[in-house]
């Protein structure tokens, strides 16, 4: 029923304007950019254009990993509190080894190297406990959200964890500093990008995702390995997580029981926006990219002006990400026939 | 044979809580109940309540302080409830979650007859308690506007980062905008940033690309202090005279006045060690010759490099 509805869906809008659908979210991004020039000049400036995507690569880089696992019919909701807890753990190693390795480069290196193993592994632990252990996505990512987001506030003793003073000055730069006028995290942010598309798009691997969410059983019956599958794209979140957390360890230097907050209802939001499907079965990593940077303009955007009441922020992100992923049903006008 | 070891526990467990009772009446017992600390600040709390506690038990043998943290308010009223029964407590030290729904909770503690200290949020119901101890909202707005107004002169621009959409926020604010009323001072913009260090450095990001001029910011808050000095040295604006006040008092930003800090100069007091003042004035209700009932409310205080050493508790995790 789900791959039904799915491929007539995705028919109607290849045969009415593929176009229509594609450029949904690139056309609410385009509106909202006008939106934002017109409220102010300033908003199309360097330096704002520079802050928007540096601080878009975060949810985008966590988003990428979220397109997979919704694709292939699944959930996370624990990358949030994933971060804050790779984050924390960064920032207790990189304190740690600065007696043995000092403050120099080795031990970013180090720090880097623990968080994508805690990314890979609690991918992985997410992964097995669904495939393996039969609960629901959602059941065991809740129950990892919280376990995570416990275990940041337990090291932090309620506090804040504070990345020792002298790595900071050799860290820093990875938040900072920009390679040919972009700032490094927007270069991973775009590695990531592209890397995501050619997997889900160009290997075997990304129509296997596509399979196992349209019908998972056909998917057995196709001899593809679904629990493998499944859990593969689970550790790709994770080590998106951790891709996210390298990057923004060095902004503020620290991680506390606030950090990462909400991140993973941003990252499903993204990848909604950006046109993949919740219940799987078909995903875009384009659209992805786009729905994480219409996020933050909203953000940005909301900053630029004090025509809206402070209290109406979230009713204005609400709407404004509604009428985004409206934009971009095609197939609600021709309706009845893609609706089967 | 089944009757009579049921018999046999009864009995020995009547002893025992007998044995526990009178325990009980040798000791004064103060049960404390606060949210358990996951940000900084109740962080801090927790840190000063631990520390009042071995201090008031080391000076007084007989009296005996329990603490318990909650993580939500529907767990705090169990712990009150339990504080009751289980430990019989004579006096509750109380930091509610949330004003409403402690309200009747407390007032089933007051009326097993303990002494009720409330602490921070009050209760929404006058009269129960017998002691409040609290940090002053509005008076950390007025003292952040004076010392404002000291600093900057007519047509100079400031920008305000608020917290979390609350009465605490709109105590602060309220009386902040009255004290800068009529100064010649503009405030560009006001956003909420939450009480965090992200949030404060993507507004001020914000802030810095949309004004040109900024002469002051309000960040209301330590922790978004750290993330607007943050954006400055990012957009290279920190070395043209700006500077920021924030508030709470934070070991860092304190130890940062002590040293002469000049992108953050002073800070405004709303101590975490305010449960440790509540603690101290509860028990001399039971220990002083003078009377305690009534309201404490602590001064928020401009901390500056000459006072900034005797709020420094580098011990304490906030």
């Amino acid at each position: 029923m789900t791959t039904a509805s799915g491929d007539s869906a995705a028919k109607a809008a290849r045969r009415s304007s593929i176009d229509f659908k594609t450029l949904g979210p690139a056309l609410a991004l385009l509106l909202l950019c006008i939106i934002g020039f017109l409220l102010n000049p300033s908003f199309v400036s360097e330096g704002n254009l520079t802050n928007l995507l540096t601080r878009s690569a975060f949810i985008g880089i966590i988003a990428v990993g979220a397109t997979f696992v919704i694709t292939a019919g699944g959930i996370d909701l624990s990358v949030g509190s994933m971060a804050a807890a790779i984050a924390g753990v960064m920032i207790i190693v990189m304190n740690s080894a600065v007696e043995t390795f000092g403050a120099g480069v080795p031990t970013v290196l180090l720090g880097c190297g623990v968080a994508i193993i805690l990314g890979i592994g609690a991918g992985w632990i997410n992964g097995a406990l669904t495939t393996k252990g039969k609960i629901e996505a959602f059941i065991v990512t809740l129950g990892t959200m919280g376990i995570y987001r416990s275990l940041v506030t337990y090291f932090a003793d309620g506090g804040t964890l504070s990345l020792d003073f002298n790595i900071r000055g050799t860290y820093r730069p990875v938040y900072y500093e920009t390679f040919l006028g972009l700032p490094f995290p927007v270069w991973v942010f775009i590695a990531v990008a592209i890397c995501g598309w050619l997997l889900l798009n160009r290997t075997a691997f990304g129509r296997y995702c596509t399979a196992i969410g349209s019908n998972e059983a056909v998917a057995k019956y196709s001899a593809i390995n679904v629990d493998r599958v499944k859990t593969l794209t689970y550790i790709i979140q994770g080590l998106c997580v951790s891709f996210a957390t390298i990057i923004y360890v060095p902004r503020l230097g620290s991680a506390s029981a606030s950090t990462g907050v909400l991140w993973e209802l941003e990252a499903i939001a993204a990848v909604i926006i950006g046109g993949t499907v919740l219940k799987g079965g078909y995903g875009r990593v384009g659209g992805t990219i786009l729905g994480a940077l219409i996020l933050t303009t909203i953000g940005n955007i909301l900053n630029f002006t004090d025509m809206i009441s402070n209290y109406l922020n979230g009713t204005m992100q609400g709407l404004i990400i509604i009428v985004a992923v409206l934009l971009q049903r095609s197939d609600w006008k021709l309706g009845k026939s893609g609706k089967a | 044979m089944l009757m009579r070891n049921a018999l046999g526990v009864l009995a020995v467990a009547g002893t025992l809580a007998f044995a526990g009772s009178a325990a009980a009446q040798d000791k004064i017992k103060i049960g404390v109940s606060y949210p358990t600390p996951t940000h900084a600040w109740a962080a801090g709390m927790n840190w000063h309540a631990e520390q009042a506690e071995k201090r008031l038990e080391e000076l007084y043998p007989d009296v005996d302080l329990i603490l318990v943290n909650s993580p939500d308010p529907g767990a705090q009223a169990s712990a009150l409830e339990d504080l009751v029964s289980v430990h019989q407590i004579d006096a509750l030290v109380v930091l509610p979650f949330e004003s409403e729904p402690l309200t009747d909770p407390v007032m089933n503690v007051k009326e097993s007859g303990a002494w009720i200290t409330v602490v921070d949020r009050g209760l929404s119901q006058p009269g129960i308690e017998d002691l409040y101890v609290a940090g002053n909202n509005p008076e950390l707005g007025r003292v952040s506007a004076k010392y404002m107004k000291s600093r900057l002169k007519e047509g100079d621009n400031i920008v305000i980062l608020r917290g979390i959409p609350t009465v605490i926020d709109n105590e602060r604010f309220d009386a902040f905008m009255e004290e800068i009323e009529g100064s010649g001072i503009n405030v560009l913009d006001h956003k909420h940033a939450n009480w965090n260090r992200d949030d404060g450095f993507e507004v001020m990001q914000d802030f810095l690309s949309r004004f040109p001029d900024i002469d002051a910011v309000w960040a209301q808050d330590d922790d978004i202090a750290v993330g607007v000095v943050a954006a400055l040295k990012q957009a290279g604006r920190d070395g043209d005279g700006m500077f920021v006040v924030g508030g709470a008092g934070m070991k860092e930003i304190i130890k940062g006045i002590m040293d002469g800090d000049e992108l953050i100069p002073v800070d405004v007091l709303y101590p975490p060690a305010m449960i440790a003042t509540a603690m101290d004035a509860t028990v001399a209700a039971f220990k002083s010759n003078g009377p305690v009932a009534g309201r404490y409310i602590l001064g928020a205080t401009l901390i500056t490099r000459e006072n900034a050493e005797s709020y420094y508790f580098p011990d304490s995790p906030f």
